[in-house]
């Protein structure tokens, strides 16, 4: 995948160099490693192989593998491990193939890390980031591609976060290592080749505000990580037409940044949330409740969500692609709340 | 069950004096723990360690301040032992302000980062990854603290238990693994439930040195411990200790106990860690009764001290209801 659509807020620096968002993610890693002697990173090949998805490629030789730590086939121990390290002073950074997998670990995740500094009495607290990917579109079947962001966004006492831009991706790391409490880093699979320019040096990110990828009067489109750029698609659909949308990439999944999104629903008035995973109990339900809960005097159309079909995700291409949310169908839910029609 | 075969000289030298008392001290708060639950002082899930005393005083008193000690939800003796005070643990179980949780965790979940008494955990297994790591951090930074991962026989049949022995003992780390073999988990016998019921042969399989010990003799938990402590301190890997104990009440107040028979209670009940230390330094005049006596007097009056503030303290705001999710103050 060769997309190119992320583009920068400002027009590139003379300074900014092409990255990939993979080549981003590397260097933040690198950055962390070299700032803070407490960082270590762990996980499934992360250190001989590289990373499964190549984020890792080079640091264990740079660093060696006592910060860049291969581990066993053991997703509960080994971030279990990382909340152990994370009591007793260290920085982990916690790698997990795909959510999917994350299963494993999320007694650890949900019964400790989420839960030891309240049951404790404040503590116990755990400075764990964890990252893994998420999302389909790659033909991996059911048990690799799903969407489960929105289940660890639902827990109490997690950071969640969802980099979806270059910047993004470069920049989440540092400040999630910073926070006192654990971090999870939704990587869409996708994203990893998504190539683009980032300035030298790289811009500071927060970790707490959503961010308006592009800016409109006539609908908010709500989306974060791998729906982001088919969104950003869909808005480019709609100006053809004379629509202008606005974009708001929710980039944290919890806590929710509701201040940004009501008031780019306080200029629009409509709202469409995109979301990969299942409709049912999805973020785009948290994300669609808020808006009508307290951005209701603002709405002059129901808010639309476009999700994922709810199936577990099908191998074969067609049928994956017709499963995930696109460009024209975002753009459709789109023209109805402005139109009141498809 | 075997009389103690301790001299005087022996007896003294190990502080097997010290280490009673601790035990009755444990005994003695949780026979009033089940006084304050009955009265509905106390509430929740309440498993208490009656029998089991001589483990949590013989580990934990083998145990330098720097040491981690990661406990299960049956950790009133591993606390207190570890010098969590009573009266925050009290007040903990009465859901009070001055709870050593706040009043968020309750019996299960006891938490004293200062003494690094790392809980309290009530997921069965649930501590085991979190103990490997905190072992890693040491291992990482030089450290020569040990990290004590309590945990019951029916533990090691979850996959928490197989991960974390194949991750210290791969990585050599500074873990020791105390089974508490009650034999019992929950309602279910040992033998019920694990394929292979000699712990120490599974323990040892993985790669690392594993013993047993009568989990009813203080001192000889004390001297396993011991020598398993420095063996860990020494970068020798991880260690496993089996202490074969019983917890003579049922696995917690909810529990009409139906899976065992009264005969088999008694059986235990006559290698009780308590009367059988106490008769054996009674009998080598390392004690007096009358020492016994005073120490009595003394454990009932703390006791009655810790219940006393425990009544009386406040409760946690009901505003500060959604402190401790995330933390507080400025980044560190």
């Amino acid at each position: 995948m060769t997309t190119t659509w992320a583009r920068p807020a400002d027009s590139p620096s003379p300074d900014a160099a092409v990255t990939t968002y993979r080549e981003a993610l590397r260097e933040a890693h690198r950055e962390a490693l070299r700032r803070d002697p407490r960082v270590f990173l762990m996980g499934e090949d992360v250190a001989r192989y590289g990373g499964s998805f190549a984020v890792s490629l080079g640091l264990a030789e740079e660093f060696g593998e006592e910060r860049v730590r291969d581990t066993p086939l053991s997703e509960s121990a080994f971030t279990g491990a990382g909340i152990g390290a994370a009591l007793r002073g260290m920085r982990p950074i916690v790698e997990i193939m795909t959510v999917n997998f994350s299963l494993l670990a999320l007694d650890q995740i949900l019964n400790n890390a989420a839960t030891l500094l309240h049951m404790s009495g404040g503590q116990l607290a755990v400075p764990l980031v964890i990252r893994m990917t998420t999302g389909g579109g790659r033909q991996l079947a059911a048990q690799h591609s799903h969407s489960l962001e929105g289940w660890y966004a639902h827990i109490p006492g997690l950071r969640v976060l969802a980099p979806a831009t270059l910047e993004d991706a470069r920049g989440m790391l540092w400040p999630a290592l910073e926070d006192p409490d654990p971090v999870l880093i939704f990587e869409h699979g996708s994203l990893y080749p998504l190539k683009g320019t980032l300035p030298d040096p790289p811009p500071e990110v927060d970790i707490a505000h959503a961010a308006i990828r592009r800016a409109g009067g006539d609908v908010t489109l709500v989306a974060y990580g791998g729906g982001l750029g088919k969104t950003v698609a869909a808005a480019d659909l709609l100006a053809a037409e004379g629509i202008e949308a606005e974009v708001v990439d929710l980039r944290v999944l919890r806590p929710l940044d509701e201040a940004t999104l009501l008031d780019s629903l306080a200029k629009t008035h409509r709202a469409v949330v995109v979301d990969e995973a299942w409709r049912s109990g999805s973020l785009a339900a948290e994300v669609s409740a808020r808006l009508s809960e307290k951005g209701f005097y603002d709405l002059d159309a129901p808010v639309e969500r476009v999700c994922g079909a709810e199936v577990p995700l099908p191998y074969a291409a067609h049928l994956e692609q017709a499963a995930l949310p696109q460009p024209e169908g975002i753009a459709a839910a789109a023209r109805r709340t402005v139109h009141g029609d498809g | 069950m075997t009389a103690l075969a301790h001299d005087r000289e022996a007896l003294l030298a190990a502080g097997a004096p010290a280490l009673l008392r601790q035990m009755i001290r444990v005994r003695r708060f949780e026979e009033k723990c089940v006084e304050l639950y009955s009265a509905t002082k106390i509430r929740g899930f309440l498993h208490l360690c009656i029998g089991e005393e001589a483990v949590a005083v013989g580990v934990i008193s083998s145990l330098a301040p720097g040491d981690a000690v990661v406990s299960t939800y049956r950790e009133h003796g591993h606390a207190l032992a570890r010098g969590v005070p009573m009266a925050s643990v009290m007040a903990e179980m009465f859901g009070k302000a001055t709870g050593c949780s706040h009043g968020r965790g309750g019996s299960m979940h006891l938490f004293d980062a200062e003494r690094r008494f790392y809980g309290g955990n009530a997921i069965v297994g649930g501590g085991m990854p979190p103990s490997v790591g905190m072992a890693l951090a040491d291992q990482m930074n030089g450290r020569s603290d040990v990290t004590a991962c309590i945990f019951g026989e029916g533990a090691m049949a979850e996959g928490a238990w197989h991960e974390s022995a194949n991750l210290a003992a791969l990585w050599e780390l500074p873990v020791l693994f105390v089974c508490e073999n009650n034999r019992y988990a929950m309602g279910t016998a040992l033998a019920r439930e694990h394929a292979e019921t000699d712990l120490t042969a599974r323990a040892a399989s993985y790669g690392m040195v594993a013993w047993s010990a009568d989990g009813m003799d203080v001192l000889a938990v004390q001297e396993a411990a011991q020598r398993a402590t420095a063996l860990v301190r020494g970068g020798g890997g991880p260690c496993f200790l089996e202490l074969r104990t019983y917890r003579f009440r049922a696995h917690s107040m909810y529990d009409p106990d139906r899976y065992r028979d009264k005969a088999e209670v008694e059986r235990w009940r006559a290698s009780d860690p308590i009367p059988r230390l106490t008769s054996d330094l009674l009998a080598q005049e390392a004690l007096a009764e009358s020492e016994v006596a005073t120490w009595e007097a003394e454990i009932e009056q703390e006791i009655a001290a810790a219940v006393q503030a425990a009544e009386a303290a406040p409760l946690e705001p009901v505003e500060d209801l959604t402190r401790f999710v995330t933390s507080e103050g400025p980044p560190r």
